[in-house]
């Protein structure tokens, strides 16, 4: 191909556009429709992904160890528990420590209840505080520190293990499902779209049918007669995704800002910063949506 | 130039539309294909450029086996064939000169020789001042003559023209049948299927006459034959 040919076959793609008038924006605003559900469902996914995983890391376990525990059997015990492969981090909270945090947990209310305790009369036991790498093992990294009591069966260092039992295994079942059933959804849209847009391609073509026809019958090759509509596919699906990506993001934007200054809810949306790249996925897929398309829907035109 | 040897051409609903058909088109030659509807005329045309493949028997235009031509040298072998049809077919957005210049631009011919061309062409056909008119800015007898300034651009050596005439009233036909005839004497073959008695009968050239997809008479300076 000529340089010649090749700037023609843009120019064509382009003109193309404004020659199909409304078949054009009933092209674009498909694209639009499609991508804006699939950029809504991954921006949703993300912002749940990200709540799941704030969540997953305030995941504890808390072992309690038992009145009798000396500091080497602690210091022992610490060095076990930190030696397993799960565990991230292992803090040691002294009783002490224990009853600060307590107070300063219950806040003003607490200061009257817990008045009466001090160093001498602290009822709490000496704790480790454990983060794992993956929030999915607390259950079993709980039970291997349970089993401890096993191989120290004289001391029984183990007082309790506390992770929140029910709570946390809730959380992993509807983090684990809402993310599977967001994936699956984003999929399914992202074919869906891709049909829809390869349909409204094809209506396209089909008007042009004769002129195809015509190109065929003063001997343009198939490579000839595609490039044109394979520009004018690429620029819809661009100039689709842009405007999608806009709207979203900017729809986006507010929102997040609105729920950001609404301090009742605990809780923030993932700064438009941190989603760029999603944009960028967005234009990508538009881009290759309309490339897709146009080939698809071509393909059957080029046999004569 | 053109030869086909005992062509066959049967449609996939069964309906033989050609059987047997041996003929051959010299160079320069200008042929007259006649004959009722329906009786293998314009299938006869299409085998020529290869819009429709023989179920049996050989045709070869310009040294190529069209038969047995593959997919992807379909569009070289068209280049050196020009169309002209009843219904002109032109694309109704470009302007006349567009039209024109789109077979140049198909072929990736140079810029500026397609220009020049382009005019050239434009004004053998006598529509050089209507260049940048569109179809429907045109009358009939001018679109045809668009049309024929698209055949004819990228010199073709053979000319197929399926009843050019059809839809023009009979002084339009006139200056159509002119024109092609100025282009078959600049050495272009021509072969063209009609129905227009008063074209055959009086510009005397070989006839070629089909009946139920048979050849049933071929002549030199012949006449239509036909009441219809």
């Amino acid at each position: 191909m000529t340089f010649n040919t090749f700037l023609r076959h843009l120019r064509e793609g382009a003109k193309n556009i404004f020659r199909n008038g409304w078949m054009s924006v009933a092209s674009v605003v498909s694209i639009i429709v499609s991508l804006f559900i699939l950029g809504v469902f991954i921006l949703l996914v993300l912002n749940v992904n990200a709540i799941a995983d704030k969540a997953d890391k305030q995941v504890q376990i808390r072992a309690y160890l038992n009145l009798n525990v000396d500091q080497k059997l602690r210091e022992t015990v610490q060095k076990e528990i930190a030696a397993m492969p799960e565990v991230s981090k292992i803090d040691f909270i002294s009783k002490e420590q224990g009853l600060e945090d307590f107070r300063k947990s219950m806040g003003d209310e607490g200061k009257e209840l817990l008045e009466g305790f001090n160093k001498d009369n602290n009822p709490l036991p000496d704790a480790f505080k454990i983060e794992v790498y993956e929030p999915t093992t607390v259950p079993f990294v709980s039970k291997k520190i349970e089993a401890l009591n096993t191989s120290h069966a004289e001391e029984q260092p183990i007082m309790k293990v506390k992770y929140g039992k029910g709570t946390i295994e809730t959380l992993f079942k509807v983090t684990r499902m809402v993310r599977n059933i967001g994936f699956i959804f984003v999929a399914g849209l992202g074919v869906m779209s891709m049909f829809l847009i390869s349909n409204t391609i094809r209506v396209t073509i089909l008007a042009r049918r004769r002129e195809i026809g015509i190109m065929k019958l003063v001997g343009a090759t198939n490579t000839f007669i595609r490039w044109p509509f394979f520009v004018e596919g690429t620029l819809i699906g661009l100039i689709g995704s842009i405007i999608t990506v806009a709207i979203l993001f900017t729809g986006y934007d507010r929102l997040a800002a609105s729920i950001g200054s609404d301090f009742s809810l605990q809780m923030s949306l993932l700064p438009v910063s941190e989603l760029w790249q999603w944009g960028g996925l967005l234009i990508v897929l538009g881009v290759l949506i309309g490339m897709w398309g146009t080939t698809l829907s071509i393909r059957k035109f080029l046999k004569v | 130039m053109i030869e086909m040897q005992d062509v066959w051409k049967t449609y996939p609903n069964g309906t033989h539309a050609l059987q047997g058909v041996s003929v051959k088109i010299d160079r320069n030659e200008f042929v007259y294909v006649v004959g009722p509807s329906g009786a293998g005329k314009s299938t006869f045309m299409k085998l020529i450029y290869r819009e429709e493949v023989p179920t049996k028997g050989q045709i070869s235009v310009n040294g190529f086996n069209i038969g047995k031509l593959k997919q992807r040298k379909i569009p070289y072998v068209r280049r050196n064939i020009g169309v002209i049809f009843q219904d002109f077919r032109l694309l109704p957005k470009l302007t006349a000169y567009e039209n024109v210049a789109f077979a140049m631009e198909v072929i990736e011919a140079p810029k500026r020789q397609m220009k020049k061309r382009v005019m050239e062409v434009l004004d053998l056909v006598g529509l050089k001042a209507k260049a940048n008119r569109q179809p429907a800015q045109l009358s009939g007898g001018e679109q045809q003559r668009i049309a024929i300034a698209r055949a004819i651009v990228n010199n073709p050596s053979v000319i197929i023209a399926d009843e050019p005439t059809g839809n023009l009233d009979p002084e339009t036909s006139w200056g159509i049948m002119q024109l092609l005839d100025e282009i078959n004497f600049r050495g272009t073959t021509i072969v063209m299927a009609t129905h227009n008695k008063d074209i055959v009968n009086t510009m005397r050239k070989r006839v070629i006459a089909i009946e139920h997809g048979n050849i049933v008479r071929d002549q030199l300076r012949g006449e239509y034959g036909y009441d219809f």
